[in-house]
C-alpha cells in the first residue's frame, strides 16, 4: 500500500474539499459517540474495568515471549502451525505459498487490519487468486478500490446513495429496475452475492483479536457472521495476527471483551464472539481442514521497553478516532496508510518510521479526548509528544519552527529582555488594530489571519501595569 | 504602603499535602501566563481581584515569562525543563499558585513532575509545586471554598469547557456554579467539550484543520443565541474570538474571570473601544 502520510497536509486539505467525505463524517457522531456513553454509564464498574484491561496486558507485554512460546505449544497440540514472520513481506510469502499449497483458486477475508498493513490483496490478486472481501464495509471499499478508513468501519467514509451507485456499477447481472432505497436492501444484495463466495472458497483469511496464550486460540469479534463462514466453511483457515494480541488465559479475554465492545459500538457485547482452535477434528461435522496463525512482528517488538510500549496494549476499538476533532475533521485516509486517527498517529511512526510518519503526532492539539476515552488508558498525546521529541532531536523538525522555537526560548529564559519584547509587542499590535479590536494581518501570523482575526492587545503588558500599580500605591 | 506579603519557607511535598487548604492571609502567587500578559492583562487584574476578595495575599513574581508549553510541545525537553525550574524556583516559596488558565495550570500542575522526575534535586520540587498549583476558578471554588461570586450580570451566556481544564484538572461544574450565583443564564452549545481547535502551535502549523475545528465551534456558539461567550483559556478564546468575528457573529467573548470579578468596562476580546462604548 503507498504510503502518503508525508503529504499529511494536502490529504487533510483534499479531504475537507470533499463534499461527500464531509456528509460521511457526520455519521461517526451519531454512530459511536453517543451509543458509547450510554454504555458506558449503564455499566458502573467500567472505570475499574478499563484498569484492569490495562494490568492485563501490562503484564502480558512483560512476558511476551513467554506467553508467545506457550500459545504456539497450544496451537501445535490442537493440530494447527504458527508461523513467524518478521515483517510484511514474510507475512505475505507464508501466506501465498500456504495458498499455493492447496492450489486455491477463491479466498474469502473476515475483516483483517493486519492484512492491510501486509497489503495482503494485492499479492494475492498478483499470484492469480480471486479474493473476496466479506465484512460489508470491507466489500463496499473493494469494490470502490479503496483502502479502509477506520478501522472497525472501514467504509464510514462512504454514504449510502454512493454504495448503491457501487451496486448497481458492479453488481450488473441483476435487474437494473430493482429498488434499492432501503439499506436492507444493499444489505441483502451483498449477502446474496457472498453467499455462493462462502461455500465455493478453498482458503478462508481472517483477522484475529485476540490470540489465547492457555488454550492456543483465536477469536474474533463481529457483529455480520461473514467471519464466522469465512473460518469454517472452506478447507484451509489461516489467521493473521499482530503478535501483541496475545492475552494469558479466558479469564484475561472476558474482562477484555468487557470494555472492547462498549468502547467500540457501544453494545455490551458484539453478536459474535467466536473462538477457533485448531483444524476440524474427527467428531466435528465442520471445520477446516487445515489452521494457520501468521503472526506477525512488523516492528511491534522493538516498541518493547521503548516509551511507546503502552501502545502495545491497543484491542483496535477505533474510541479513539471516533472521539478525535482531528479525525472528524479530515477522515481515516488523509492518515496517509493503515491505521488512522490517535492511535495510528503513534503507530505509524512505529511502524514505517518518523521520517515518513513524524506529521502525524504533529497533528495533534492534544486535547486529550482519545485519552480519556481510551478502554486500555494509553496515554495517545503522551505518546505523541515522544515522537515530537524523536523528530527534535534528529532536527526533523521545520527549520523555521526551530529557528522560532530558540528565538522563543531565548527570551523566555531572560525574565527582563523577554519583558521589554512583550512590552514593545504589546505596544506594536495596539497600535496596529487602531482602535478596532483586532488585525486582520500581521507579519509571520497568516496562519493565524487567513482563516480569524488577532485580537489586539489592551495596550500594555500586566506585568508593566501591575509595576505601575505597586509603584503608584507605594508614593 | 500596603504590607509586605507573608513569605513562607520553602515547603516539603509532605508540608504541602498536610495543609492543601487555604486561610485568609496566605500568599498566593499569580501566574498570569505570556497570553494574558501580553494579550489582556484585564483578566489578570480580575484574578488579583477575586483571590484577594477570598483573603488571599497576591503576588506576581517577577520572573515569570511562559509556563514552557510551546517547547514541551514541540519536543524540545530540554527548554521546557529550564523553563521550569525557572518557574518552580520564582513561585515555590508561595502558598499557593494560581493560574488564570487549564493549559498553562495543567502544564505546571501535571506535566513538570513528569519533565523533572530523573533529577533527584528538582523532582521532589516539582512534585511540591504541583501539590499547590490551580487553576483559578479551581482555586476559587475548591480550595477557597467560595460559593457567591457576588456579583450580578444579566445576560445570556455559552461556556466551552476548554480541553486541559476539563480534563486534566477536572474543571467543569465550577465555573458554573460561580456564574449561576451571578445570576447568569448559562445556555450551553452543542459539543462544549470538544476541542476548539487552537492547541498552541498546532493552528498555526496546521491552520486548515485548525479552521474547520473552530468553524464547528463558533457555529455551535451562534446556534446558541447567548450574548456572551465564556471560557477559562485565552488561548482558546482568542481563537474563538478572533473566528467569530471574521465571520461576522454578534456575540461579547470573555474570560470568566471578568465576569465573576464584575470587570467588563474593557472591550470584550477582539471588541473594539468604539463598539463596546456604543454599546454602554
Amino acid at each position: 500500500m503507498q504510503i502518503t502520510s508525508p503529504s499529511f497536509k494536502d490529504n487533510a486539505r483534499q479531504a475537507m474539499a470533499d463534499a461527500d467525505l464531509q456528509r460521511a463524517l457526520g455519521n461517526v457522531e451519531k454512530g459511536f459517540i453517543n451509543k458509547r456513553a450510554k454504555a458506558v454509564a449503564k455499566l458502573p464498574e467500567f472505570e475499574d474495568l478499563r484498569d484492569s484491561a490495562r494490568d492485563i496486558k501490562n503484564h502480558t507485554l512483560a512476558h511476551l515471549d513467554l506467553y508467545l512460546e506457550h500459545y504456539e505449544k497450544k496451537v501445535t497440540e490442537a493440530g494447527g502451525k504458527v508461523h513467524w514472520a518478521a515483517d510484511a513481506e514474510e507475512a505475505r510469502k507464508i501466506i501465498l505459498d500456504i495458498c499455493k499449497s492447496v492450489d486455491a483458486k477463491r479466498i474469502t477475508k473476515g475483516k483483517s487490519m493486519i492484512s492491510e498493513e501486509i497489503a495482503l490483496n494485492a499479492a494475492l490478486e498478483a499470484s492469480g487468486h480471486e479474493v473476496s472481501e466479506t465484512d460489508l464495509g470491507e466489500y463496499i471499499i473493494q469494490l470502490r478500490g479503496e483502502h479502509p478508513s477506520h478501522i472497525i468501519a472501514p467504509a464510514i467514509h462512504v454514504n449510502k446513495d454512493q454504495v448503491e451507485a457501487d451496486f448497481r456499477r458492479v453488481h450488473d447481472k441483476l435487474p437494473p429496475e430493482r429498488n434499492l432505497e432501503a439499506p436492507e436492501s444493499l444489505l441483502a444484495e451483498a449477502r446474496g452475492i457472498l453467499r455462493e463466495k462462502f461455500l465455493s472458497a478453498d482458503v478462508g483469511i481472517t483477522g484475529a483479536n485476540f490470540l489465547v496464550a492457555e488454550t492456543g486460540s483465536s477469536i474474533i469479534v463481529t457483529n455480520e457472521g461473514n467471519g464466522d463462514l469465512t473460518q469454517i466453511l472452506p478447507r484451509v483457515h489461516i489467521v493473521t495476527a499482530s503478535l501483541e494480541k496475545i492475552v494469558p488465559t479466558l479469564e484475561d479475554v472476558s474482562q477484555i471483551l468487557r470494555v472492547l465492545a462498549r468502547s467500540a459500538t457501544g453494545q455490551e457485547f458484539s453478536v459474535y464472539t467466536t473462538l477457533s482452535t485448531g483444524p476440524k477434528r474427527a467428531e466435528d461435522p465442520d471445520g477446516p481442514e487445515e489452521y494457520h496463525v501468521v503472526l506477525l512482528d512488523n516492528g511491534r517488538s522493538s516498541m518493547i521497553g521503548t516509551e511507546f510500549q503502552d501502545m502495545l496494549r491497543c484491542i483496535r476499538c477505533g474510541a479513539c478516532m471516533n472521539h478525535c476533532p482531528v479525525y472528524h475533521s479530515i477522515g481515516g485516509h488523509a492518515y496517509g496508510w493503515v491505521y488512522p486517527g490517535p492511535m495510528g498517529s503513534v503507530l505509524t511512526p512505529s511502524l514505517i518510521g518518523v521520517d515518513k510518519g513524524g506529521q502525524l503526532p504533529n497533528a495533534s492539539t492534544f486535547c486529550g479526548r482519545c485519552e480519556s476515552v481510551c478502554p486500555m488508558r494509553i496515554p495517545l498525546p503522551k505518546m505523541m509528544r515522544h515522537w515530537r521529541e524523536r523528530e527534535f532531536e534528529r532536527h526533523l523538525s521545520p527549520a523555521t519552527t526551530r529557528w522560532g522555537l530558540s528565538a522563543w526560548a531565548y527570551a523566555a529564559k531572560r525574565p527582563k529582555l523577554y519583558k521589554m519584547i512583550t512590552r514593545l509587542g504589546a505596544m506594536a499590535l495596539n497600535l496596529a488594530s487602531r482602535n478596532k479590536g483586532a488585525l486582520r494581518w500581521w507579519p509571520l501570523a497568516g496562519g493565524w489571519t487567513k482563516y480569524r482575526d488577532l485580537p489586539a492587545p489592551q495596550g500594555k503588558t500586566f506585568q508593566q501595569m501591575w509595576a505601575e500599580q505597586k509603584k503608584a500605591a507605594r508614593s | 504602603m500596603t504590607k509586605r506579603p507573608r513569605v513562607s519557607r520553602t515547603k516539603t511535598q509532605e508540608d504541602t499535602e498536610a495543609e492543601s487548604g487555604f486561610k485568609p492571609g496566605d500568599s498566593v502567587a499569580l501566574f498570569v501566563t505570556c497570553l494574558v500578559d501580553l494579550f489582556r492583562p484585564s483578566v489578570g487584574f480580575a484574578a488579583a481581584k477575586l483571590i484577594e476578595g477570598r483573603g488571599g495575599e497576591v503576588i506576581v513574581p517577577q520572573a515569570q515569562t511562559c509556563c514552557g508549553q510551546p517547547a514541551f510541545n514541540s519536543g524540545d525537553r530540554d527548554t521546557a525543563r529550564d523553563i521550569a525550574k525557572q518557574v518552580i524556583a520564582a513561585f515555590e516559596r508561595y502558598d499557593h499558585v494560581v493560574v488564570p488558565s487549564g493549559s498553562c495550570g495543567g502544564m505546571i500542575s501535571k506535566h513538570y513532575s513528569e519533565l523533572l522526575a530523573d533529577d533527584p534535586q528538582w523532582a521532589p520540587r516539582a512534585d511540591a509545586l504541583a501539590a499547590k498549583t490551580h487553576e483559578l476558578v479551581s482555586f476559587l471554588f475548591d480550595v477557597t471554598g467560595m460559593t457567591e461570586c457576588g456579583e450580578t450580570f444579566e445576560g445570556s451566556v455559552t461556556y466551552h469547557d476548554s480541553c486541559s481544564g476539563l480534563r486534566e484538572l477536572g474543571v467543569k461544574r465550577q465555573p458554573r456554579r460561580l456564574l449561576e450565583s451571578a445570576g447568569v443564564n448559562i445556555v450551553e452549545m452543542k459539543d462544549s467539550e470538544v476541542c476548539c481547535g487552537f492547541g498552541g502551535t498546532f493552528c498555526v502549523k496546521y491552520p486548515d484543520i485548525s479552521n474547520t475545528m473552530v468553524g464547528k465551534k463558533t457555529a455551535n456558539i451562534a446556534a446558541t443565541g447567548a450574548g456572551t461567550l465564556l471560557a477559562g483559556d485565552l488561548g482558546c478564546l482568542m481563537n474563538m474570538a478572533g473566528k467569530l468575528r471574521r465571520e461576522g457573529v454578534d456575540i461579547e467573548v470573555r474570560h470568566v474571570a471578568e465576569i465573576l470579578a464584575g470587570m467588563t468596562d474593557e472591550p470584550p476580546i477582539a471588541g473594539s473601544h468604539e463598539n463596546h462604548e456604543g454599546d454602554l
